[in-house]
């Protein structure tokens, strides 16, 4: 029976391990925090300015961001709503599926859900790594996802990077070049502090997107947990009191 | 501990407890399952107020807009037709609009918040079907007096120009008016009363 | 205010009085709980068979309310989940209960088929009730299947195009087996609304008659007990056994504290970790299906794994099902292939013991590598201990028949 457990136990410690990309590269941690209403908020603007040309949200309210992040209704409707009027629609976007198919190659996904399949840290990592690519069809590539469709839309911000690329040796013998790091080649509009908040706030934006009850989830579940535990004193008592017949 | 026997004011105790704190955790398990049929969040957007633009509605001209997908009917109403209303009262079942098919401003003898413009939901209030607007020149049966008003097909119900029910129909209350507003002269929200109720154009 | 009382209490019993004159309700109360006589030493392994009940009726309330608001086609199948998830009130609640019940359906069963194991639940005079707990299991797997595709990600898709093109490898039939269980030349929205039949509304009823049958049997011969003794061969005078407690309200008031210290757990997740890591919710099942896009790496949930593991391990595609199948039903062969007199692994010999432990680590095993990418390695070490799961069956007649097992008590300890 020990050994039963210490084996699972052990399975358990490698599932628990840290996860790579596809691409090999391993994940920046995305500092997450749904409480920060402010970052939200910039993230939200971030989100509505530079990714819903052709990314939709689909899944979510105008109304019910709104109520979450602390944003009145004017403020909603001025700087957030560029495709509609009514804050009961959600963020879904001019661009039809098949013209996206024909400028990109592949149509942009819905955002909505993103951040759940992902994960926070794959998206701050992608968007930490774009470099200067000119064998792709926009000039850059990714670290994070390999010969991505998308262009760097957030260059402006962070500027340029360039791969500095080392050497490796092979099984065989034989050499390659390999990515090492990236390195800052042509500055954008903020610097590198800036620009990593800007991204950490987008990324946490994307993650409220992903599932935007999960405030109410974890409030309500802390009241569950504690009356539970306030029921398992009296249940047990009341258990003992009875199991005293029982010799 | 009683000696041998059961303690059983502590048992009935403990029993009660349990029964009053699981009960309470039943009762607040259920209120969501209870709450999770009401209208949600898309069924209240798709449901929320709706903006109509008036301005090119002429005297006499009935336009319908659909909310909640029901039918809802503005009526521009004349000087004349406005006059007739307080003829009607011995032919109608609810001529002071006592039953509350109305909100408070539109409790009087035009049934509305601007005299010139009926709102109303375009159903019959017998069994729900759709009336006919019948305006006063227009080929009727019901003789030289008609001074306008609806007619509904499916069991012969009639309505004046305040959507109120004649006697001696199958219907029995007048037209439900819904709440609205007039946001600018030429603009009522449909559905939304909140912000006050301006009455828009003079009378 | 005595007199009221009185008053309310002896309308209650005429109405008591009424009822059993036209329906067995007083003798079914008595029968199937207050004079219910089980063992008196129910220990930790005795909560599941409740605990499962629980949870079926989680499953079935939390999926009714569900139904309500998801739409069973291809083209409104994940929206409608997401619409549940952010625009039904409380729906998320809902979905998580649902979602995390499956998962739990599975922890508690393997648990509760464990003591079986342990305490030999499944011998004479136990074997149908072991039998229909093992239907049980097996329709339960087919409702989790069926259930999978329903949200309509990439996960659901891809893992039940997979499981379905297995059945087109019974030769002669099997391509036209497939097209029947699909509707369609690949999964599609007609499976999809199927499936959901079967999920909905199938399967539920089978299910329900089973547990009634596993119950009614579990009745009729009583419970076992971790000591494995009869009590029923020890009565009093009023044929009573003398280890026997009545159900109620002994093991109703020991429940409760059972399914208080589950809801907890339960609660534990739905509430602040309903993902699980991606193995209660997996990541790739946010992604719409895309017939057209087949996902990096297509596992199925995590308590279908140790028998993937088998069917991956075996080269064969015809035998793998094969095998995959065979380790699944050689369960119902156990009351056969255990020679021992004993019942309980307290009083059983080394050679039981260590064979028990070792097919526990083995389906562990299992399960884990059913998760992992088929790499030479993993496939390596599913063949390995593959084997070790059919011999611990196949080999039990053997090293039960001669074990050194102690004496058994003639009353419970």
């Amino acid at each position: 029976m020990k050994r039963t457990i210490f084996l699972f136990v052990v399975a358990l410690a490698w599932l628990m391990a840290g996860s790579a990309t596809s691409a090999g590269h391993h994940l920046y941690k995305a500092d997450v925090d749904i409480s920060d209403k402010a970052s939200l908020q910039r993230g939200a603007r971030t989100f509505v300015n530079y990714c819903m040309g052709c990314h939709s949200a689909a899944y979510m309210r105008y109304n019910r961001m709104g109520d979450d992040l602390g944003i009145e209704e004017s403020i909603l409707q001025n700087n957030l709503m560029f495709g509609t009027d009514k804050s009961g629609d959600t963020m879904t976007i001019a661009m039809q599926k098949d013209d996206a198919e024909k400028f990109f190659g592949t149509a942009p996904p819905d955002l909505s859900v993103n951040a759940r399949s992902r994960g926070a840290d794959w998206l701050f990592t992608y968007f930490m790594t774009f470099y200067r690519d000119d064998s792709r069809p926009f000039g850059v590539n990714n670290l994070a996802f390999k010969d991505v469709a998308m262009p760097h839309v957030l260059w402006e911000l962070q500027g340029i990077q360039k791969p500095v690329y080392k050497t490796v040796q092979k099984e065989d013998g034989s050499q390659r070049e390999v990515i090492d790091h990236l390195e800052l080649e042509t500055p954008g509009t903020l610097d590198s502090d800036g620009y990593q908040n800007t991204v950490n706030d987008l990324v946490n934006f994307l993650v409220y997107v992903g599932e935007p009850a999960q405030i109410q989830r974890r409030s309500v579940g802390v009241i569950v947990i504690l009356y539970l535990l306030v029921l398992l004193v009296i249940v047990y008592l009341l258990k003992k009191e009875f199991w005293k017949d029982i010799h | 501990m009683q000696d041998g026997g059961i303690d059983k004011k502590r048992r009935h105790f403990l029993t009660a407890a349990a029964t009053v704190v699981g009960g309470a955790g039943v009762i607040a398990t259920a209120i969501p399952f209870v709450s999770t049929l009401s209208p949600s969040a898309k069924t209240k957007a798709v449901g929320g107020p709706i903006e109509v633009d008036i301005s090119g509605l002429k005297l006499g001209e009935r336009m319908v807009e659909k909310w909640r997908g029901k039918p809802v009917w503005i009526l521009r109403r004349s000087e004349e037709s406005l006059a007739d209303l307080s003829g009607m009262t011995d032919i109608l079942r609810d001529p002071e609009s006592e039953v509350e098919q109305q909100p408070e401003y539109a409790k009087n003898e035009y049934r509305s918040v601007n005299p010139e413009y009926l709102v109303v939901i375009g159903l019959c209030t017998h069994l729900g079907c759709s009336p006919n607007y019948l305006a006063r020149n227009e080929a009727n049966d019901f003789g030289a007096d008609w001074k306008g008003g609806f007619f509904c097909p499916c069991h012969g119900s009639k309505f004046d120009l305040a959507g109120r029910v004649y006697k001696g129909v199958p219907a029995p209350d007048n037209l439900v008016v819904p709440k609205y507003q007039f946001i600018s002269k030429s603009k009522i929200l449909i559905g939304d009363d909140s912000v006050g109720n301006g009455t828009g154009a003079s009378s | 205010m005595s007199k009221l009382i009185n008053g309310g209490i002896k309308l209650l019993n005429n109405t008591l009085g009424w009822i059993d004159d036209r329906f067995p309700l007083t003798k079914t109360w008595n029968e199937h709980l207050a004079q219910y006589y089980a063992p008196k030493n129910f220990n930790f392994w005795y909560y599941f068979g409740s605990l499962a009940l629980l949870v079926l009726v989680i499953q079935i309330v939390t999926g009714i309310w569900l139904t309500m608001n998801y739409k069973p086609s291809a083209e409104h199948a994940f929206a409608s989940v997401e619409y549940i998830m952010r625009d039904v009130n409380w729906g998320w609640w809902i979905r998580y209960m649902h979602s995390t019940g499956s998962s739990a359906f599975f922890i508690v069963i393997y648990l509760h088929m464990f003591r079986g194991m342990m305490y030999g639940s499944y011998k004479r005079p136990r074997e149908l009730l072991w039998l229909t707990g093992m239907f049980i299991y097996l329709i339960l797997m087919a409702e989790a299947f069926f259930g999978y595709l329903l949200p309509w990600g990439q996960m659901s898709y891809w893992g039940a195009q997979v499981i379905i093109s297995l059945f087109g490898a019974i030769p002669f039939i099997g391509p036209e087996l497939a097209e029947w269980i699909r509707g369609d030349y690949v999964v599609s929205d007609v499976t999809l609304n199927r499936f959901f039949s079967f999920h909905v509304i199938a399967v539920p009823l089978v299910l329900c008659g089973l547990v009634g049958l596993h119950i009614f049997a579990l009745h009729e011969v009583g419970s076992n007990n971790p000591d494995g003794v009869e009590i029923k061969e020890h009565k009093d005078a009023n044929g009573i056994p003398l280890d026997g407690i009545p159900f109620h309200p002994y093991y109703t008031v020991k429940d409760i504290v059972a399914v208080v210290v589950f809801l907890i757990f339960f609660c534990l997740v739905v509430f602040f970790n309903p993902e699980m890591g991606g193995y209660f919710l997996e990541h790739a099942n946010f992604i719409p299906a895309d017939p057209l896009k087949t996902p990096e790496h297509i596992a199925p949930v995590w308590y279908f794994t140790p028998f993937y593991a088998i069917l991956r391990a075996v080269p064969d595609k015809l035998l793998g099902v094969v095998a995959m199948g065979a380790s699944t039903l050689i369960f119902m062969t156990l009351p056969w292939l255990d020679r021992s007199p004993v019942k309980s692994i307290r009083y059983r010999g080394w050679k039981y013991r260590t064979a028990l432990t070792i097919f526990v680590i083995t389906f562990i095993s299992l399960g884990w590598l059913g998760m992992q990418v088929a790499t030479p390695n993993v496939t390596l070490a599913s063949r390995i201990f593959a084997v070790i799961y059919f011999l611990f069956f196949l080999l039990m007649p053997f090293y039960t028949a001669n074990d050194t097992d102690k004496p058994v008590p003639d009353r419970v300890t």
